[in-house]
């Protein structure tokens, strides 16, 4: 196996005297999708930060494949009402060619959204503008702090579609925290199931089976997190159309 | 007469120039406060460059640059927000700089002056030193332009994107503390947020962009510093009040008109 692009060796992470995560181990492999679930305060987007350099590890090591390309996709924009921005030159603030902002824009379908103010979108177009942004960047690593906060049941089901294909169109990894315990991307090779420590980490199909995760979730949310991937073999295309999978969907 | 006022005009429009473009920022920031005590801890400066005889612009850079670092630390280690710890820092600044200035200077100190500005006083040495600032400062926004951008857009963004977000914000405090320290001598320490928050404000119901924001706020800037200058000169009121409240009346005055239209 080729060297992973990121290798996380006992990471510690303490803020003042509290525990935040202990003896985290992991490593992130080349076009791997990791989803991290875990309860509120389990140290999801502290993870995303340690392993993006916003926040250092108080113990351990965070080995990074050198020249290593990330894309951020934060939980939320700190932008001030203030401060008049329009989708186009939020773009291109990412310092990338304008054919890689375009490119980015026609990948996530949001070209109509180019000329309006960044205050004016909805939460999926802002996700999508976030994602394009760090798309546009073609990283190597895609990091996504709960991509489908304030989006719709449909336009979850859509995003995750989008996110899945975005690995094969730029062959980057994707580490993403759920917004919700028990939907889990029918894409992902790994889940990552998390409460300060790593309580346990496999195929979705084996975690949802995990002691540790029944004890932590109850035998109802490993129920549902079966249901979504299982009973799943087609999506649905921006107008509603049932699409079957392709060999590329490696679930049952 | 009406020549009397060349100077102040000049000294006023060069505050304005600077302090458009930097007022965005502290807007975009929401650092009117954090601007407020900067001011506010410039009497300090004053209290220390007339005791050690020093000159007064490098003083009162060094006395807003241990309020800035007094404010990181308290900020660190406190449960109160950064609110609050403005609030005390402020005012606990403007009393120990008023206490210092009566206590290390003999009468002969103006402190009405430092408090409230003279735009009469300003001398040719100060327009040539508020325009040299007033470039330094433009000259150093449009350098750093798209990253000053990028933390005022998100912080976290800006630091995974590989931009020295710490030292961004270092170089915008630092050049609110160098324009405030100038303005002082035209508006004095109490007025002086004024100066860069409203004409900012004003200028954000006009602008489309942050690049637009930047160019209109300057000009409101000058706008309302010969209006109120000529209101000062006409009427006889002070006349850095007289700025500051024809500045309030132009962001009332766009307010209300962008209203109606949309």
């Amino acid at each position: 196996m080729n060297m992973p692009l990121v290798s996380l060796d006992n990471v510690n992470l303490q803020i003042g005297n509290q525990t935040i995560l202990q003896t985290i181990s992991f490593d992130i492999q080349t076009k791997e999708i990791i989803t991290v679930i875990g309860p509120n305060g389990a140290g999801k987007s502290s993870l995303i930060k340690l392993i993006s350099g916003l926040t250092q590890p108080t113990s351990g090591k965070i080995i990074r494949k050198p020249s290593l390309r990330l894309g951020y996709v934060p939980q939320k924009l700190h932008l001030d009402k203030s401060l008049p921005l329009k989708v186009s030159r939020f773009l291109s603030l990412a310092n990338v060619s304008k054919a890689a902002r375009n490119d980015a824009l026609t990948t996530l379908s949001i070209e109509h959204l180019s000329a309006k103010q960044m205050h004016n979108l909805s939460g999926g177009e802002l996700q999508r503008v976030l994602l394009a942004r760090a798309v546009a960047r073609k990283p190597d690593l895609l990091l996504l702090d709960e991509p489908l906060q304030g989006v719709d049941v449909n336009g979850q089901v859509e995003l995750y579609r989008l996110i899945a294909q975005l690995r094969d169109q730029l062959h980057c990894a994707i580490l993403m925290v759920s917004h919700d315990l028990h939907l889990v991307m029918a894409q992902t090779d790994s889940v990552l199931c998390l409460n300060q420590h790593i309580c346990c980490h496999g195929r979705p199909e084996n975690v949802s089976q995990h002691p540790e995760y029944l004890k932590l979730f109850g035998r109802k949310a490993a129920e549902e997190i079966a249901v979504y991937t299982h009973h799943h073999d087609h999506h649905h295309a921006i107008d509603g159309d049932v699409e079957h999978c392709n060999s590329e969907c490696n679930h049952d | 007469m009406i020549e009397l006022l060349i100077l102040p005009l000049l000294a006023g429009c060069g505050v304005a120039l600077a302090a458009g473009p930097l007022g965005s920022f502290a807007v975009w920031r929401r650092m009117a406060y954090f601007g407020d005590t900067l001011a506010h801890s410039a009497l300090i400066g004053v209290a220390i460059g007339l005791f050690f005889s020093i000159n007064i612009t490098v003083a009162i850079i060094v006395s807003s640059l241990f309020i800035a670092a007094a404010l990181v630390l308290l900020e660190q280690k406190n449960t109160l927000s950064t609110d609050t710890i403005l609030g005390i820092l402020s005012h606990s600044a403007l009393a120990v700089g008023l206490i210092c200035v009566s206590a290390f200077s003999s009468a002969r100190v103006n402190l009405f002056g430092y408090l409230f500005g003279d735009f009469l006083i300003v001398s040719t040495a100060d327009v040539i030193a508020i325009f040299t600032v007033a470039f330094i400062v433009i000259g150093l926004l449009m350098f750093f332009w798209r990253g000053l951008i990028m933390i005022s857009t998100d912080e976290d963004l800006a630091r995974v994107e590989g931009n020295n977000v710490e030292g961004l914000r270092m170089l915008l405090m630092l050049l609110m503390a160098a324009v405030i320290a100038l303005a002082m001598k035209v508006v004095g320490v109490l007025l002086i947020t004024a100066l860069l928050i409203i004409p900012a404000a004003t200028s954000r119901k006009l602008s489309s962009s942050p690049e637009a924001m930047v160019i209109i706020a300057p000009l409101i800037g000058m706008l309302s510093v010969l209006s109120g200058l000529l209101a000062s000169f006409f009427w006889d009121v002070p006349a850095g009040p007289a700025v500051v409240v024809v500045s309030a009346l132009f962001f009332l005055t766009v307010n209300i008109c962008y209203r109606k239209r949309s």
